[in-house]
């Protein structure tokens, strides 16, 4: 328990990048009304980039831009994770707008936004045709 | 510094999700949009930052605000005009029940999520047994000879811009951002399609 407790105070960054990650999950799952659930989905993949960016810190790390004359005890930030994050982001927002797109029709369809009486007005639907 | 920003974070990200108006989720996302540029700048990802500043602060914040004026701004809105087309029931019935229904599938799914939430945070803490700390250079990502090396020594000779991640992301990785570029386009012609059906619809209805 102790032990666990350490690795767990020694990795707080990972604890709070997944502390993050529920928040926006608890949202996807839980929330009923689907604008919400498009919230947490941000707020889940910001978690998600978050931890792609540390893996690639240096603990006296800079910017990855060349830098004349850079002291040798200074490394570069690793710019891998950076260039994948940046195609993340913007593909994030296309997953944004298409998702908000879809939500403004079924308020047309529905007159609703919230799942579970989405889903009741399919049953009763369902239960006036049988 | 980093602590400070991560706990702010971790408070948006719960107000966000909690806020009974759309509107106010919304607002909230758009400053937890910007705490997280601020935090990727302070890990010297400037280029990231400064990306979701513009995208995920600006245009995200403006799409969803778009949205929102056209479905309204409560959680949980008055139910309206759709639901009166079923046969057999009365409107009050149908309303009713579907708000019903609604009401108990949130809250068998609130413990389910529970449930969920704490089995996948459970195992990605017992993933991070393995992940050495944040800033290892000695870390599988960064030693020596991985490529984050080559492409720090060898971009700016052989690419040329003294921003690497600019090199990455226009020549080493130059495919990938095209495949992001077709992503971006189909995302918009999906939201045009989407978008100009309902307004052809809603014309129809106009002129019957």
């Amino acid at each position: 328990m102790r032990e666990l407790l350490q690795h767990l105070w020694s990795h707080y960054h990972y604890v709070i990048y997944v502390a993050l990650m529920l928040i926006g999950l608890y949202a996807v799952l839980a929330k009923g009304n689907l604008v919400k659930k498009v919230i947490g989905l941000n707020i889940l993949q910001t978690a998600v980039f978050l931890f792609y960016l540390a893996i690639g810190r240096h603990t006296d790390g800079t910017v990855p831009v060349t830098w004349v004359n850079r002291p040798d005890s200074i490394p570069y930030e690793n710019p891998l994770p950076h260039v994948l994050m940046l195609t993340a982001i913007v593909v994030g927002v296309s997953i944004t707008a298409v998702a908000l797109a879809l939500i403004v029709r079924i308020k047309g369809a529905y007159g609703t936004v919230d799942e579970g009486e989405i889903l009741a007005l399919d049953e009763a639907e369902g239960q006036g045709e049988g | 510094m980093e602590v400070l920003i991560l706990a702010i974070l971790v408070g948006l990200a719960v107000a966000a999700v909690r806020a009974r108006d759309l509107m106010a989720s919304v607002a909230i996302l758009g400053g937890y949009s910007l705490m997280m540029a601020l935090l990727w700048c302070q890990m010297n990802a400037l280029d990231v930052g400064f990306t979701e500043a513009a995208v995920g602060a600006g245009i995200s914040t403006v799409l969803m605000l778009a949205a929102l004026g056209r479905i309204g701004r409560r959680e949980v809105g008055p139910t309206r005009a759709p639901l009166l087309r079923l046969p057999l029931l009365t409107m009050q019935q149908r309303l009713r029940r579907a708000r019903h229904l609604s009401r108990q599938h949130h809250r068998s799914s609130a413990w389910g999520a529970i449930l969920v939430c704490v089995l996948v945070g459970g195992a990605l803490l017992y993933g991070t047994r393995d992940i050495p700390q944040v800033g290892a250079s000695d870390s599988p990502a960064n030693r020596a000879g991985s490529l984050a090396e080559y492409y720090v020594t060898k971009a700016p000779e052989e690419v040329g811009p003294a921003n690497m991640v600019t090199s990455v992301l226009g020549d080493y990785r130059g495919y990938d951002t095209m495949g992001e570029t077709v992503v971006i386009f189909t995302a918009a012609l999906c939201v045009l399609m989407l978008l100009r059906q309902a307004r052809v619809r809603r014309g129809d209805e106009r002129d019957a």
